[in-house]
């Protein structure tokens, strides 16, 4: 597997559950030494736990990694002594990333009160609070509800704005479409392909089908449910499902 | 009712599932009550520790001599000879259940009053006060001793020829009682100097003539050896050494659990992705850890000190030292637990029955003098028992810094090196 994410870009590793995403990103903040080859950052290999490179890094773990029991700032500023960071500029981060993610009037409550999508938007938060170059997401919509995850989109679309090269993995190829510059596409611990979703729409075969946004989709499915094909719609499937199908022999949301 | 039914066999089923569950809820219990029935249904009886004694025969006379034969010979007692401050402080560091000072001139006093000739001798016995049923035993088995060597002596040994000849010449001397009165006790005296011929000459029915004196032929000055003079034995000292000992451990569970909640919830991988060091990381984890577990033992022994009076009559830098080693000792076992378990509901009732365990068998629960001897002996390997014996040894015990503190710091810093090894060796930093 070898990829690369730029400044400015947000990547998407996108695959079915099991394809090896969560791994990739564990190997990739050097929580897994990897069987072979090697992760740079900003051109030199990591190599070690106390790395200073990896503050460089800043991850987004599947689960909202949190203290429940503690408020939000208590939690961040507990993050942010762990990279080092501290006074005036570990509270100004504070107040950055609570602001960005929309959180910063509920900073002295506890964790265990928010929300699901809250709780998300504080795990963010988190990963961003040393302002690292690299943002590493691991799943991080995955049961929230769409107003939380239409605030995390948002943020990241500015994060990249800003200059920042984030990778974000996931298995909802409508996230896939939507977010991501360029998408690498994962299955069984390999890259099956990699480009931008046009890129990756042109390797179906006759390139027949047509890319559709959500609204056109639902239109779609609803007519195929009333018995009206759309001649090269495809019944509304999204065309990155068609690729993986393509690519892989079976289906994206499948189990390998 | 069907559906009643297909909730008892679905509880059942996840009740059985559970290792935790089957192992808080089945295993242990029979573990302890297997265990304190054992200790007291007299079944390792054979087994069963002889009680510690130590005899300071300041007399060595024949009585003396014999009295501390019979002791020697009593299957209940274990004797050693040892000087009478040796023994005080043998029995102050819980190394004696008791010891018996014999005083000089003893046997002679002894048969003297036996006769009523004089005033009884003073025995001295020196009491463990933590231990008040083997010094009962003790007393009675003393009592006996004594009545039957005195009484041996005065019919039949060379202290009661003595002592009549004596009498009689005093009698003889003495022109105060009635002359019919002085004629009936030398006639008597008489009387019992031929019988102690014949007793000699074997002809008096064994010689042994327990139960023929006339009076109880010693005192016993019953001395309870605490830190020193005047301060009272606390038996709180000893129960809140073992509470604490074993709360400090349900902390440290609770530090283990919190570390498999960490890696299971995904906090683990934030806190690696940092750059960090592995060393640094388990540094923190076993300090802040530590710290929590040495503000329950220390509070925990405040309230003691403060409303029941328990007091660190020996070294206080001693009680310091061995209440942090105990929170070293038990965060390390904290880190353990982290180290070793894979989920923390099944780790968790592992935890408890190891601690239950090993309080139990440290003596938190029961002191250690009342376990089988091989069981005395092999509990010292333990850390729990080194915890709560300082502990015992620098409060009310009142033993000082070397002798009472630093061989359990020693031994539970030992258990903290040999926890954080293997923790460290055992622990899995490769969650992908």
């Amino acid at each position: 597997m070898s990829f690369r994410v730029g400044g400015g870009t947000i990547v998407g590793l996108l695959g079915p559950n099991g394809a090896g995403k969560t791994t990739t990103v564990s190997i990739v903040c050097g929580l897994v030494p990897p069987d072979a080859g090697e992760v740079k950052v900003g051109g030199v290999a990591l190599s070690g736990d106390t790395d200073p490179a990896k503050g460089r890094l800043g991850l987004v773990p599947q689960e909202p990694a949190l203290y429940e029991e503690l408020t939000a700032e208590d939690n961040l500023r507990f993050f942010g002594a762990l990279q080092g960071m501290e006074g005036a500029r570990l509270a100004s981060r504070i107040d950055d990333v609570l602001r960005l993610t929309g959180l910063l009037e509920r900073r002295r409550d506890r964790v265990k009160v928010y929300s699901g999508g809250m709780k998300r938007r504080l795990n963010l938060a988190a990963g961003l609070l040393h302002d690292p170059e690299v943002l590493l997401l691991d799943e991080p919509t995955v049961g929230v509800d769409p107003q939380s995850r239409n605030a995390i989109f948002e943020s990241l679309e500015a994060l990249r704005d800003a200059g920042k090269a984030i990778l974000y993995t996931t298995h909802y190829m409508e996230e896939a479409e939507r977010l991501c510059d360029r998408i690498v596409i994962v299955d069984r611990g390999r890259v099956v392909a990699e480009g931008t979703k046009d890129e990756l729409g042109a390797l179906l075969p006759g390139n027949g089908a047509r890319d559709l946004d959500d609204e056109a989709r639902a239109a779609v499915a609803l007519l195929a449910a009333r018995g009206i094909a759309v001649p090269g719609a495809d019944g509304g499937t999204p065309r990155l499902e068609k690729v993986f199908l393509h690519l892989t022999g079976h289906a994206l949301r499948d189990e390998p | 009712m069907k559906q009643a039914l297909a909730i008892v066999v679905h509880e059942l089923k996840l009740f059985l599932s559970d290792r935790r569950s089957v192992v808080v809820g089945i295993v242990t219990p029979i573990l302890l009550a297997t265990f304190f029935g054992f200790l007291f249904s007299g079944a390792g009886r054979q087994d069963a520790a002889k009680i510690p004694v130590l005899v300071a025969d300041a007399d060595d006379s024949a009585v003396s001599r014999a009295v501390v034969a019979g002791l020697a010979a009593d299957a209940l007692l274990s004797v050693s000879p040892a000087a009478a401050e040796d023994a005080r402080q043998a029995v102050r560091r819980g190394k004696a259940a008791a010891g018996v000072v014999l005083p000089k001139g003893f046997g002679e006093g002894a048969v003297q009053a036996f006769f009523g000739a004089a005033a009884a001798p003073e025995i001295v016995l020196l009491v463990d006060p933590s231990r008040a049923t083997e010094a009962g035993l003790v007393r009675g088995l003393l009592a006996e001793k004594v009545f039957r060597e005195a009484s041996r002596e005065a019919f039949g040994g060379a202290t009661g020829t003595k002592v009549l000849e004596e009498s009689l010449v005093a009698l003889e001397a003495d022109p105060s009682p009635p002359t019919a009165e002085r004629q009936a006790l030398k006639d008597l005296l008489r009387d019992v100097t031929r019988w102690q011929g014949a007793a000699k000459g074997g002809t008096a029915g064994g010689g042994a003539a327990g139960g023929l004196g006339t009076a109880v032929p010693f005192t016993l000055k019953e001395e309870p050896v605490t830190a020193r003079q005047g301060v009272t034995y606390n038996s709180y000292a000893h129960s809140f050494a073992g509470m604490a000992i074993q709360f400090l451990l349900f902390v440290a569970i609770d530090f283990g659990i919190a570390l498999l909640l960490e890696r299971q919830g995904g906090l683990w991988k934030r806190l690696r992705s940092a750059p960090l060091s592995r060393s640094a990381l388990l540094l923190g984890k076993t300090a802040a850890g530590a710290l929590v577990g040495l503000v329950s033992v220390a509070a925990t022994f405040a309230f003691g000190i403060v409303v029941l009076g328990i007091r660190i009559e020996g070294s206080v830098p001693g009680f310091v030292l061995l209440l942090l080693a105990s929170a070293l000792m038990a965060s390390s076992f904290g880190l353990l637990l982290a180290a070793l378990g894979r989920t923390p509901g099944a780790t968790r009732g592992l935890a408890i029955l190891a601690v239950l365990l090993l309080v139990m068998l440290g003596g938190g629960w029961v002191p250690a003098f009342v376990f089988p001897a091989w069981l005395q002996k092999v509990t010292l390997v333990l850390p729990t028992r080194w915890a709560i014996d300082g502990l015992d040894a620098v409060t009310w015990r009142g033993a000082g810094l070397a002798a009472g503190a630093l061989p359990a710091v020693a031994v539970l810093l030992g258990y903290t090196v040999l926890f954080l090894l293997v923790a460290r060796l055992r622990f899995r930093w490769t969650d992908r």
